[in-house]
């Protein structure tokens, strides 16, 4: 545990030095609530559900933005040598990298929050699935991570690892959507619930329904821990 | 100790080192010489455990690097090649981060970090980020990391590449000092460098260690022979039968006006020109250039690895 703290702290510590981690937040809350209040006070529902529903797209763009840089930077610059050369086993790296993108990305949707004493202080939301809706998205955001980190592990080159993360999270989450299993028909059809099941937006809708289902998750553990899985996999393939 | 066992790695096809063995001794510095390309940075890479071998092992301080990585990596100080550090971090940053991932108590850390700015000569960068370094204080900031939990072998990978001859000369006389007590593992392509900063010299080419001793050795194996360049016309086969055994045609090159040029290699340090001049005489051929050259440690450098005509 403590080895992953050292390599936590200075994971951290390289995203709030240089602007990655600030650019984020400012971009991330500037566009979350630019979209929200655009039609907040035109439906005049004091509910959060339009803000929510933003959610998985928003971290469809801006997740793999975060975790591109983890590992292509550090082949990029050479850095890996010097950091595999330090007495951490691979998970412990993989792991204290991983938790210090997940901070950032907590520490943005927890400053969301005004936007919620804001819903409060005009109308009485239901807080069950306000707080539900939170929980959610702090789940499925560490799912997306997990993914992110994987690619980072895959290319040397940041944009490649930013576009091919934003596809493959694309990929799983659309194949969930209605408008994906709407053309499983015929003998296809069998196949969507399991469609429906991956698709990693689904889970976050019924969260954020205020139903709290182990299942769910568990669909969100199983997510980001194969990735991580795969991620310290993919390190220790590097060496071969 | 740093010691290393028939060790062979292949990238695909390609052979980047083949089956090479060797052991660097607590207070040694054994200089690791070779041509771009030789295998030099991938046996270093090998030993601090950033790749793993196809045949063979290495040891640092008696850990393998098969058993127990984290523990050779413990035991290791290793600047890489062109040094690639965290941009974004200041240097105190930096070296608290290294500390700390190698272990060192907190009580220490302070302490420890202090003492590397102490050492390297940081003092005024303390406080600037990595990326507003220059060459030279990059490079020291490279081994103060090295260095910080004073570990009993040091692996660093061509030092003094890209910096001025000031900034050479204060490395190598850190490496020295250092050498006192580490085994250090020092790799350059210069052979001055080698000769003035080594107690011993490994020569590897083509992934082979194809030399090793002594700069004193090499240097006497230099000395020990010599070179003599001919221009000659007649009968090579009478001359060849004709020349004192000592004396070997180490190539031949035949001249457009008849005339032959030939570079004849002598095991004899002293001067045998004369012999050369009476076989000459006995194989009743013509002479009309006859020079003498002493080999230097250049050259059987050149010789060893191959690398063409000095």
């Amino acid at each position: 545990m403590g080895r992953i703290w050292v390599m936590y702290k200075k994971e951290l510590k390289i995203y709030f030095d240089s602007p990655i981690a600030y650019i984020f937040m400012v971009v991330f809350l500037g566009v979350t609530s630019w979209l929200f209040f655009r039609t907040f006070f035109l439906i005049k529902v004091s509910s959060m559900r339009s803000f929510f529903m933003l959610i998985p797209w928003m971290c469809l763009f801006f997740i793999p933005a975060i975790s591109m840089r983890l590992w292509a930077e550090e082949r990029k610059t050479g850095s890996s040598e010097l950091l595999l050369s330090l007495p951490f086993q691979e998970w412990q790296v993989v792991l204290g990298k991983y938790f210090a993108a997940l901070t950032v990305y907590v520490l943005t949707i927890l400053l969301t929050t005004p936007l919620a004493i804001v819903v409060g202080a005009l109308g009485e939301p239901d807080w069950g699935v306000i707080v539900g809706s939170y929980l959610g998205s702090i789940f499925l955001g560490a799912a997306i991570l997990g993914i992110g980190t994987f690619v980072s592990t895959l290319t040397t080159n940041q944009i490649v690892a930013f576009i091919i993360g934003v596809l493959i999270v694309a990929a799983l989450t659309v194949v969930g959507q209605p408008l994906f299993t709407l053309f499983l028909q015929g003998p296809l059809a069998v196949l969507t619930p399991y469609a429906e099941w991956l698709g990693l937006a689904n889970h976050f809708t019924s969260i954020s329904r205020g139903v709290l289902d182990s299942r769910d998750f568990i669909y969100y553990l199983l997510m980001t821990a194969l990735p991580l899985y795969l991620t310290v996999k993919s390190v220790q393939a590097s060496k071969v | 100790m740093i010691e290393v066992e028939n060790l062979t790695k292949k990238f695909g096809a390609t052979l980047a080192v083949d089956n090479v063995t060797f052991t660097v001794k607590p207070g040694e510095v054994v200089g690791f010489l070779g041509p771009n390309g030789a295998g030099k940075t991938t046996t270093m890479r090998v030993i601090t455990g950033l790749i793993y071998p196809q045949a063979g092992t290495a040891r640092v301080n008696g850990y393998d690097i098969w058993d127990d990585p984290v523990a050779v990596k413990r035991s290791l100080g290793y600047l890489p090649e062109s040094t690639p550090l965290y941009e974004e971090m200041g240097v105190v940053d930096f070296l608290r981060f290294t500390a700390e991932a190698r272990g060192i108590p907190k009580k220490d850390i302070r302490a420890r970090v202090d003492e590397m700015i102490e050492t390297c000569a940081l003092k005024d960068m303390a406080f600037k980020d990595v990326s507003e370094l220059s060459r030279g204080y990059r490079q020291r900031v490279g081994l103060a990391q090295a260095l910080i939990h004073d570990p009993p072998a040091l692996i660093l990978d061509e030092p003094t590449s890209g910096l001025d001859p000031t900034q050479i000369l204060e490395i190598r006389k850190l490496v020295r000092k250092l050498g006192e007590s580490k085994a250090i593992l020092f790799s350059t392509h210069i052979l001055d460098e080698a000769q003035k900063t080594c107690d011993r010299i490994l020569i590897i080419t083509d992934g082979r260690l194809v030399g090793e001793g002594s700069p004193q050795e090499l240097a006497a194996m230099a000395k020990g022979s010599s070179l003599y360049r001919v221009e000659y016309r007649g009968e090579l086969q009478r001359l060849l039968s004709a020349v004192p055994a000592h004396m070997k045609v180490v190539q031949e090159q035949r001249l457009p006006d008849g005339w032959m040029a030939l570079d004849i290699s002598s095991s004899e340090a002293d001067d045998r020109s004369e012999e050369l001049f009476d076989a000459v005489v006995a194989a009743e051929g013509k002479l009309r250039r006859l020079a003498r050259k002493e080999a230097t440690l250049e050259e059987v450098f050149l010789h060893l690895t191959g690398g063409g005509e000095a």
